[in-house]
């Protein structure tokens, strides 16, 4: 028989609505990929707006990187193995 | 350069004209990048019933104990040892690769966690490898040894793209490029075993730059 612990867990909710924390798929700058391709990219893989990728792109020059889509780890791994193809530098992390 | 670069046409590809050094040197480029990620040498790859010049048939007469070369030839059989290394090389997928350039093209995707990252080339590496030989594959089967005009449907257009990305992908870390396309030029005026490279390379920016607007 076992020992009931002396902490009790707290039951959890039927409804637990606290959600994984989500992953991102992030671009860094790099020194020889054109501005116009990573935009271009962009719009390919991610289907944004020119304007929109334009801004995102803008972000990795500027910032050194920049996040450019969120979601299930496995999407973001599919995201950035795309990128890869591509000859971006991309990365998987979980957002804290 | 002999052209201006590409231009778009109707339905989504584009066309650019090419010289023959011009040519002679972005095959060139493009068999080593797929030498570098494949492991294995487009170049050796002919048509069938493709005569090299002096008319001797691919492959027949040289054996490499003769002259220490590999046949020539689309089913070259591998005997180089150097070759054989590289073989090897491709089935150890979980680390990234040593040489630096080979490394920019297949790139970790978790960088500071060396299980998920070794897990992640474990299934995408291979894939990366054979699509960036496929474009490379593509560049070759469309643009003619000798130069001239290239007409290119929209795929065969976006394979040129990733292929002369990869191509400036390589190059780049071999020259140590930086953004400052000033001080790159200032540095091949100056001469030296890399200015040469740097020509190139800031040629190959400018083609796709055109690319990239021809698409878009």
């Amino acid at each position: 028989m076992s020992v009931a612990p002396v902490e009790l867990d707290q039951p959890k909710s039927s409804e637990d609505t606290i959600p994984a924390k989500p992953w991102v798929a992030i671009v860094w700058n790099d020194p020889v990929n054109l501005m116009s391709y990573v935009t271009y990219v962009f719009q390919q893989v991610f289907g944004y707006s020119r304007k929109k990728a334009e801004r995102l792109m803008m972000d990795v020059h500027h910032k050194g990187k920049a996040v450019v889509a969120a979601g299930a780890r496995e999407e973001m791994e599919r995201d950035v193995e795309i990128l890869h193809g591509y000859g971006l530098w991309a990365t998987v992390r979980q957002d804290s | 350069m002999a052209g201006s670069g590409f231009r778009g046409v109707r339905g989504g590809g584009a066309t650019a004209r090419f010289a023959p050094a011009e040519a002679i040197l972005l095959r060139n480029l493009v068999g080593q990048v797929a030498e570098l990620v494949g492991g294995e040498s487009l170049a050796e790859d002919r048509p069938p019933g493709h005569q090299p010049e002096g008319g001797e048939p691919p492959g027949a007469e040289d054996s490499p104990g003769a002259s220490g070369r590999p046949p020539a030839g689309g089913e070259a059989i591998v005997t180089d040892s150097s070759q054989l290394e590289a073989m090897f090389a491709l089935s150890d997928s979980a680390t990234p690769p040593d040489d630096p350039a080979l490394a920019r093209l297949l790139p970790d995707a978790y960088p500071d966690d060396p299980a998920a990252a070794g897990e992640f080339r474990r299934y995408t590496e291979s894939g990366l490898r054979s699509g960036k030989v496929a474009a490379a594959r593509t560049v070759l089967d469309t643009l003619p040894e000798d130069g001239g005009r290239v007409r290119l449907s929209a795929d065969q257009a976006q394979a040129w793209l990733r292929s002369l990305n990869d191509i400036r992908l390589a190059l780049g870390v071999r020259l140590e490029v930086t953004e400052d396309r000033d001080a790159m030029l200032e540095r091949a005026s100056q001469g030296g075993s890399q200015a040469a490279g740097l020509w190139i390379y800031d040629w190959l920016t400018l083609l796709q730059e055109t690319l990239v607007e021809a698409l878009w």
